[in-house]
Order: structure tokens, then sequence, then C-alpha cells
């Protein structure tokens, strides 16, 4: 059954072969992905034409590779921003709720602490569409009582970051508190003994063993952010985000340029998540 | 001393407060106000209840409604009998030098955007896919066959994308099931089935409820997968959300609906509380 036990030759190698199967399932998309964005044909499907670079470097009109498709690559930098910004955003609130929560005490803590959990279990799209509302009331009203028409209220790219920040603010809380809770406050109280005010203490100590932690979480606040759909959707105003262009792009028929955009963000991804992955290794030592 | 303290209260408490109020406690807040607005006949916003009634005598709205409850049941049950042998294997039976490197392989694909994982599937398995070029090459068929735009098609999507969060959980519930217990179970002669179910199950029990309660959330919330790989008839309540506010514009019927699934994946996640007598708390952590 396990390891140590005598397992009958039948059982190990069907469990073998399941888990084989299992990963044949798990990687047939992204290899196919990966495979035809370097197919010689105007569609991504077989049969294979050989063996060309088109679809990354072709300047059109014909074929337009991604490194000359203006309207992909500028999808991609916006994504870029969004996810810089929210990656910072969140990081920050996030380590302060962290603080909040390990740290003090105060009145109505749990009710605190419960609602800051609420954006893991409210989906995507239902946090998207409620921003929108909110932020459409929110914009009438200035304008009705102020007369000011403020750019933030419409669907933009603030607002997607904003929407963005909501939910992923609680991941990076989560992320950042396992590391947290692993802190000997003496440390600080030590600090704190030899003059040091609590901020002080908190940004010369605490943040100082945090660090890993925080790069980490301030990752994959990054990801999330960089590959969100659900609640960027109804947010996003005149510049797409990359998730949302290639969506439309797919939905209304794609040329293989789709493939080579998947290979670069797999590429990019797999760096990043290995490069996270050592990192945490290096935590745990 | 005392003053120190709680300025740093006030500086960790603000940025938190207004987070969660603005951006997640007053969207919600209006999401339920204008779900009970709408035009009366003579075109002026009323106070109503219409948006409800609507959703109750329209057969296609509450139908809809009922599947996609169903079908991310159903998903979460697939996930759950595909990942625990699976992690199973990875925990007690892989061989200790392959494990990490398996356990890496596992993550990577779920790195990768969402986006990218359905569009591999849509091209491997479209009527112009992959799939179908081997089939026909291989003469096991004569005609293309469809095989997007199905039912079992989304529900294994939806068990794809959503594979890791039932599988991390397990790995971490099963990597503290002492190894003695099983060889004691076995020893006594008990058969396989039942020391899954006496042993391995009750064990994995905190992981399998927040990996199912993760699951089942994004399966319901999800929009991209039901929507490109069910293609028309997928039928799926986030579709309908998405109509009332980018088709239809009748932004007070969607925040109707927007309530409806928010209640029904809050009902839902807190019966799988109760019933394995766990905290969100406990679960996020």
């Amino acid at each position: 059954m396990i390891r140590s036990l005598p397992n009958s030759r039948a059982y190990s190698w069907s469990f073998n072969l399941f888990i084989i199967c299992y990963f044949i399932f798990l990687f047939a998309p992204l290899l196919v992905t990966c495979v035809l964005a370097f197919n010689d044909s105007n569609f991504p499907s077989l049969p294979w034409n050989g063996f060309s670079l088109d679809w990354f470097i072709s300047p059109g009109p014909e074929r337009l590779g991604i490194f000359h498709d203006d309207q992909n690559l500028r999808s991609i930098w916006t994504s870029f921003q969004t996810a810089f910004w929210v990656a910072i955003m969140s990081t920050v609130v996030g380590t302060c709720s962290d603080f909040l929560f390990e740290q003090e005490a105060f009145p109505f803590k749990n009710w605190l602490y419960f609602l800051m959990l609420a954006p893991l279990v409210i989906p995507g799209v239902i946090l998207g569409i409620s921003l929108l509302l909110a932020a459409n009331s929110a914009g009438t009203y200035f304008e009705a009582n102020f007369g000011i028409d403020v750019g933030l209220f419409r669907p933009s790219f603030w607002l997607v970051v904003l929407g963005q920040f909501s939910f992923i603010t609680t991941f990076v809380t989560l992320v950042v508190s396992a590391r947290l809770k692993k802190f000997d406050t003496s440390l600080e109280e030590a600090a704190m003994i030899l003059g040091a005010t609590r901020i002080e203490a908190v940004w010369h100590i605490t943040l100082r063993y945090l660090r890993p932690a925080v790069i980490g979480a301030a990752a994959v606040a990054f990801l999330m952010s960089f590959e969100n759909f659900n609640t960027t959707l109804f947010l996003v105003g005149s510049e797409p985000t990359l998730p949302i262009n290639l969506y439309l792009q797919v939905r209304d028929g794609s040329t293989p340029v789709i493939n080579s955009i998947s290979l670069l963000l797999i590429a990019g991804t797999s760096c990043l998540a290995l490069v996270n992955l050592y990192f945490s290794k290096k935590e745990e030592d | 001393m005392k003053s120190g303290f709680r300025l740093s209260f006030w500086l960790f408490l603000a940025p938190v407060l207004l987070w969660l109020f603005l951006l997640i406690v007053l969207p919600h807040i209006d999401l339920l106000l204008l779900s009970f607005r709408g035009e009366n006949d003579m075109g002026d916003l009323v106070w109503t209840i219409d948006n409800y009634k609507n959703f109750f005598i329209e057969p296609i709205y509450w139908y809809t409604f009922v599947r996609t409850a169903l079908y991310a049941i159903v998903t979460t049950l697939c996930t759950f009998v595909l990942a625990l042998p699976v992690s199973f294997y990875i925990v007690k039976l892989a061989r200790p030098r392959t494990r990490g490197f398996l356990t890496v392989l596992l993550l990577l694909p779920f790195w990768v955007s969402e986006l990218v994982r359905v569009y591999g599937w849509m091209i491997l398995l479209r009527e112009s896919g992959v799939l179908n070029y081997f089939l026909l090459k291989t003469g096991l068929v004569q005609q293309p066959v469809e095989m997007l735009y199905n039912d079992v098609t989304m529900i294994m999507g939806l068990v794809y994308t959503s594979m890791l969060f039932m599988v991390v959980p397990l790995i971490s519930a099963m990597e503290s099931l002492d190894d003695s217990l099983i060889e004691a179970a076995s020893d006594l002669e008990a058969s396989r089935f039942t020391i899954l179910r006496t042993i391995i199950i009750p064990h994995c029990k905190p992981g399998i409820t927040s990996g199912a309660i993760v699951v089942f959330m994004l399966a319901l919330g999800n929009y991209l997968t039901p929507n490109l790989m069910g293609g028309k008839n997928s039928l799926w309540f986030t579709e309908q959300i998405y109509n009332q506010f980018i088709a239809s514009f009748n932004w007070n019927q969607g925040a109707a609906f927007g309530f409806l699934l928010l209640v029904l994946s809050s009902c839902i996640i807190w019966v799988g509380l109760k019933l394995s007598r766990h905290r969100l708390g406990e679960v996020a952590a």
C-alpha cells in the first residue's frame, strides 16, 4: 500500500501508469500550445508544415508576429503596469493587516478578521460587478453634488487595479502571516527596551525577518494580477489587460499568434515560479 | 511608550479599514440596494422586487442557477476523486528523491494563466484540433468529431483548472499521516479499501474541506472555462450576469443575479463548514 510495505506488481504498475496518464493530462494542452507556435501554418492546428518563427518575428501584413503586434504588445504592457501597482499596494496593505491581526488586540477583532477572509469566498465575478456598481454610484453622486467628474469611477486602469487589489491583499496577508506567526516577539521587545519606538522596531527588526515572505507574497500578487480575468472583465476600460485581450481574440477566432504569446507566458511564469520556489526552499533551510 | 504603541496601531488599522470598507463592504451593500431598484411603467427608478420575481418566473434563469450549482458540486467531487490518488502517490509511494520533482511538476501548469490552459484544450479538442487529426490519421474515426461544447468537456475543463487547489491541501494533510498507522492496519489484514475509508480519509478531512470549498467556489464563479469550452449551451450562471451587465445593460437585474450567486456560494460553504465542523479561519490557514 505504501513505500514501506510489500506491494504487488500489478498494484505498483497500475498506480505508476495512472500517474503517468495524469501528468500527460496536465501537460498535454500546454505542450500542444507551445509546439504549434512554431508550425508554419495560418491556423493553430496540425498538419505540421515545418518549423517557422513567423508567429514571433514576421512583420506582417499576412502574418503578424507577436513582436510586431502593437495591440497585443500594448495589452502586455498594460498588464505589467497593473500587476506592478497591485503587487506594491497589496503587499503594503497586506503586511499592515498581518501586524494588525497578529500583534494587536482591539474590540471586534474577530469580526474584522472574518471580513478580511471574505474575499476568499466571494466569486471574482461578483467582486467585479459590485465594484463596478459602487464606482458608478459614487461617480453619479460626485457629479450631482459637487459637479466634478472623477475619472477613477469609470471603468479604467485604476479601477482594475483597485478591483484586483481588493482580493489579492487577502492572499498576501495569508502568505505573510505564516512567517509572522513564527517570529519571536521578544526580539521586538528587546529593541524597544533599548529605546526604539514600536515603528522603529518593526522597521528594523520584524520587517527584516519577514523579507523573504514579503518578496514571495509580492511575486504571487504580481502573478495573480497578471492573470486575473473574472474581476477585470467588468472593470476594464479602453485599455484591455492581456487576459481580456486574449479572450476576445480566442472567442472570435484565433491565429497562431496566441500560441506564441502563450509560449512566452508559459516561459515567463515558469521562470518566476521556479525563482519563487527556490527562495521559499531557502527560507525553510 | 504608550503613545507610540497607539500610533503604530492606527498606522496598521487605517489602511486595512479603508481596504475592507471601501472595496469590500460598501460595494456589496450597493449591490444589494441596487438589486431592489428598477424602473416602473413611467420610467422612474423605484424600489421593487421585480428583479427577484423575474428570476423565479423566467424558467431559464433558475434552471441555469440550479444547473450551475449542481455542476459545481459534480466538479468538486471529480476533483477530489482524481486528486486523492495523485497526492497519495506523491506523499506515500514516490521515491523521496523524485517526490520534490513531481511536486514542482504538479504545480507548474497552474502558474500559467487560465486562459492559456483553456486555449490549449480548445486546440486539442476542437473539430479541426490535434486529437481529431490523430484519430483521423489512425483511422479510428472517419469523420472529425466535435469534442468541445458539451457538458462533459466543460466539467473536465473545470476539473483541470481547479485541480491544484485540491491537490495542495491534500498533500499537506497526508504528510502528517503517520506511516505506521497504515502498516499496523495492513498487518491486521485490513483491505486497502478499509484503510482508505477508516484511516486515510478521516485523517485528511481538514485538507479535503478546504480543498472542496476553494474548488467549489472557483467552479461556481468561473466564466472563462464554461464560456469557451461549453460554448453556447454551457448555461453557466456567471454568463447570465455578464449578459445582463454587458449585453442588455440591465444593471439592476444583473445585481439581483449577482446577489443570488453570492448567497448560494455563502450557503453551500457554510453548510460545508458545519458538516465538517471547521471554521473559515482554520480552512484558510
